[in-house]
């Protein structure tokens, strides 16, 4: 598969469990998969958008203040995004708390404006932007359905394994609710895909010395 | 206020519980002495913009702020996030500027750690949750200062299990980051355990 600015942030490159973009809103909204899965398309919509407008106006931005035009920018188009989620869906918007306002320091969205927006063209910026906003979705929804799933037995609100409670087998894991739940499904995903590939892992601090080992003279 | 400070420390924990500035969490968390540096920032920069952010936001945005001029139902909340940001960006760069100035000290352990605080979510987290929760002026300086140490607090423990961690035989695939985030779920378990104890 030839990496492109798209494909390349699904796995290779993912935002949250390679470059380790963006998790602090990634983790609270992911206890139910509407939540995760609306967070994911304002997060996707933020990022296209600032990537393209960022590369537009690439040129005529001074290098001393370019920050602040950033964060400008990305606080404006957030600012869009969270009163269309007000206006159309009042509920989610209320379930999401502060996490949609937080996109603005989300270190994704500024991260790849200063990486990638600012020195390439449009089009290429805006596949970088889909990229890993889809990288970024990819992580959340897994994370979600697990959560989902095993804390209440449900998926989008439909109960798909029946409960104890509603006189089925299931015992819903109330622990999968917390927040500690959500570190330990990401641990396990970062062991997994670099277990997979192991050119991801780091390189070790201290070589520890395995077998025999020759005493000290 | 006690119950609010010592809430906001170590119940309602920033990082652990609501996971603000995570990562700035894991990625300046190889030392303890850069993450007690970027603690105190942290303290420092959230005790004071948290009530700035509240007189910014009661005495301009809330509905009904422009009453005075004639101009009642104007509601400029909607523009809170690109204010506070704002708020926030020139508080850090005034702090820098003033350390650097009177405690070249004080700014050369602080300094790099300052502009990252711009970025941090947790400093634009504990203003928007002082908006959400509708905490009052006083209240919001409590929240400010118990926000701010409970994350500094955090990391400086995390960092300090971290130095230990690099000596430890882990499977290939999870040294690290893998380890960071288990380590932080344990840590956010043992922190989850405060919500049960009654406040004096």
């Amino acid at each position: 598969m030839r990496k492109t600015p798209l494909t390349a942030p699904l796995i290779d490159q993912n935002p949250i469990t390679v470059q380790i973009l963006g998790i602090c809103s990634a983790l609270a909204v992911t206890t139910a998969m509407a939540t995760a899965l609306t967070m994911s398309l304002a997060l996707i919509a933020v990022l296209v958008a600032s990537s393209v407008v960022i590369s537009l106006i690439r040129r005529h931005i001074p290098a001393s203040i370019r920050l602040v035009v950033q964060i400008t920018i990305i606080a404006s188009l957030v600012i869009v995004a969270d009163q269309v989620l007000r206006a159309f869906a009042y509920e989610m918007s209320q379930r999401l708390s502060i996490f949609v306002g937080l996109i603005v320091t989300n270190c994704l969205v500024l991260g790849r404006a200063e990486s990638y927006a600012m020195r390439n063209p449009v089009w290429p910026s805006l596949l970088d932007g889909l990229g890993n906003g889809l990288g970024y979705a990819l992580v959340l929804l897994i994370v979600a359905f697990l959560r989902e799933l095993l804390g209440t037995g449900a998926l989008f609100g439909v109960q798909v394994l029946p409960t104890v409670a509603a006189g089925g087998w299931f015992q819903p894991l109330g622990f999968m609710l917390l927040a500690p739940s959500a570190f330990f499904i990401i641990g396990g995903m970062v062991w997994a895909i670099r277990s997979l590939r192991p050119g991801q892992a780091e390189p070790d601090e201290f070589v520890l010395r395995t077998g025999r080992q020759e005493v000290a003279r | 206020m006690t119950e609010l400070f010592l809430r906001t420390i170590f119940a309602e924990n920033l990082a652990l519980s609501f996971f603000l500035g995570i990562c700035t969490f894991l990625a300046v968390s190889k030392r303890v002495e850069t993450a007690l540096g970027l603690g105190l920032a942290m303290i420092v920069v959230q005790a004071i913009t948290v009530p700035i952010n509240h007189m910014i936001f009661q005495g301009f945005l809330i509905e009904g702020a422009w009453g005075w001029l004639g101009l009642p139902e104007v509601d400029l909340s909607f523009l809170k996030l690109i204010s506070f940001i704002g708020v926030i960006a020139a508080i850090v760069q005034i702090l820098e500027m003033t350390l650097d100035r009177y405690a070249p000290a004080l700014h050369r352990a602080l300094g790099i750690f300052l502009p990252l605080i711009t970025v941090n979510c947790a400093i634009l987290g504990g203003s928007l949750f002082m908006v959400e929760r509708r905490l009052s002026l006083p209240e919001s300086m409590v929240y400010g200062a118990g926000s701010g140490i409970g994350w500094a607090l955090a990391i400086v423990t995390f960092a300090a299990i971290r130095e230990r961690l690099r000596y430890a035989d882990a499977p290939q695939g999870l040294r690290g980051l893998g380890l960071a985030f288990v380590v932080t779920g344990l840590m956010s378990m043992g922190f989850s355990a405060f919500v049960g104890v009654p406040s004096p």
